[in-house]
């Protein structure tokens, strides 16, 4: 962990065309101060993969609604339909994956893999362009690693070497994310002294920087 | 009287079995956990992350469902990742997924996720969940305004094929096997000739019951 930061040096962080993974699962989990700060900072043609498109007014749906997303990977769109507008009015780019196989991609990326073989998507669109590749007489899809520049990291408990546990249903995709982005960024619900190591769900190593508020010293 | 989701959730349930892990979808689905005897100990997975998901809750947590609903877990159970959370899922740890569809055809393929050119909300986890599960219950009403959804070819894009095991509808308890899909049940207010014209797939019927449950 590199160092606990406010908002002004979050905003510098961000830059337009950024490949940007945002933890959550319908926008449980999501760190919204975090999405919050990339709309003010007006960053455009973001590609963001997420579980889902979130709602039109909280998660990544506030980014897209502001169109600031030019291509959305995420295995479930139907809760902000304004996704599905853009996409008519091809003003989006999205990608749907399995759910399954969306956190495999990223978990290969964050091990150094070249991606995952899986039977998810088999006799379907989701195959189409995709190779086809038969180990022990069984088909498989190769889906291929997926990784970003900046993760952002939500609905953890944080302590001050930056290790991080999370609440409850929260921890959803936060913990595979956080392996694989170049920069990693988190918006702790709060920040203690010493998380128990045995509780230690992401090692403070992953972890780069850590939002704290404005009057936080 | 039952209406048409529950009769489908109530029989439904009579295939949880003692000691099951069992995931269920969005919509009557999530009823099935309504018909479970108490004394049955089936866990239930949400793939958002809850080994042991509990009833939906008022109560002031961060603890949802795979539908996003603010929902509780039972003494014993776990929070997991996602990757975790798939790896139940994809590894053939989960023994029975109910899930809900759009169409089924007597191959046993499943569609489920997108109407084109309509409605694209996307599969979540249901490719993974079909795929993965031990065994695949459909749960869906019979036809929609008169087209039955049991089909000879789903017209549909597809979720998987040749995965369902069991189909339940409102009218009839289905199997796909090998040979083709054998009515097995069949709901006392309709006859045998009922499901049939209802059903745009090929039936086999041999011995065929009152359908249990209801």
């Amino acid at each position: 962990m590199k160092d606990f930061i406010k908002k002004d040096k979050f905003i510098r962080i961000l830059k337009d065309e950024m490949v940007v993974l945002v933890g959550g699962f319908l926008t449980n989990g999501t760190p919204e101060t975090l999405v919050d700060l990339m709309v003010e900072s007006g960053v455009k043609n973001l590609t963001v993969i997420c579980n889902d498109g979130g709602f039109t007014d909280k998660g990544v749906g506030k980014l897209i609604v502001n169109n600031q997303v030019k291509k959305l990977i995420a295995s479930h769109i139907g809760t902000n339909p304004y996704v599905g507008q853009l996409m008519q009015e091809n003003r989006i780019e999205v990608e749907l994956v399995p759910q399954g196989t969306l956190a495999e991609r990223i978990r290969a990326y964050g091990a150094g893999l070249g991606g995952v073989l899986t039977p998810t998507g088999l006799d379907t669109i989701v195959e189409v362009g995709k190779q086809i590749i038969e180990v022990q007489g069984k088909k498989y899809l190769l889906e291929e690693a997926l990784g970003a520049d900046l993760a952002l990291i939500g609905g953890a408990v944080a302590d001050k070497y930056g290790n991080l546990k999370y609440i409850e249903t929260m921890r959803n995709f936060n913990p595979v994310m956080a392996t694989a982005a170049e920069v990693v960024v988190v918006e702790p619900y709060k920040i203690i002294e010493e998380i128990n190591p045995e509780d230690v769900i992401t090692p403070f190593p992953f972890v780069d920087y850590i939002l704290v508020g404005e009057n936080d010293e | 009287m039952m209406n048409d989701k529950e009769i489908i959730a109530s029989r439904i349930a009579l295939e949880l079995s003692d000691g099951d892990l069992v995931n269920l979808g969005i919509g009557i689905p999530t009823l099935v956990a309504d018909y479970v005897p108490k004394e049955k100990k089936v866990t239930f997975q949400a793939e958002n992350g809850i080994i042991g998901l509990g009833p939906l809750t008022e109560e002031d947590t961060n603890i949802v469902n795979a539908g996003g609903m603010k929902a509780s877990i039972q003494k014993g159970g776990a929070f997991i990742d996602s990757l975790t959370s798939f790896t139940f899922i994809r590894g053939g740890h989960i023994d029975i997924t109910v899930l809900g569809a759009l169409e089924v055809d007597q191959e046993g393929s499943i569609a489920s996720w997108i109407i084109p050119g309509k409605k694209v909300p996307g599969m979540g986890g249901a490719m993974d969940l079909v795929t993965g599960a031990k065994k695949v219950i459909i749960a869906l009403t019979h036809t929609n305004k008169g087209q039955s959804k049991i089909m000879k070819k789903c017209s549909l894009p597809l979720t998987a094929a040749h995965q369902a095991n069991l189909i339940v509808t409102e009218m009839a308890v289905l199997s796909v096997e090998n040979d083709g899909l054998h009515l097995l049940e069949v709901h006392p207010g309709y006859t045998i000739d009922d499901v049939v014209k209802a059903t745009d797939a090929d039936l086999i019927i041999n011995k065929v019951e009152r359908m249990k449950g209801v």
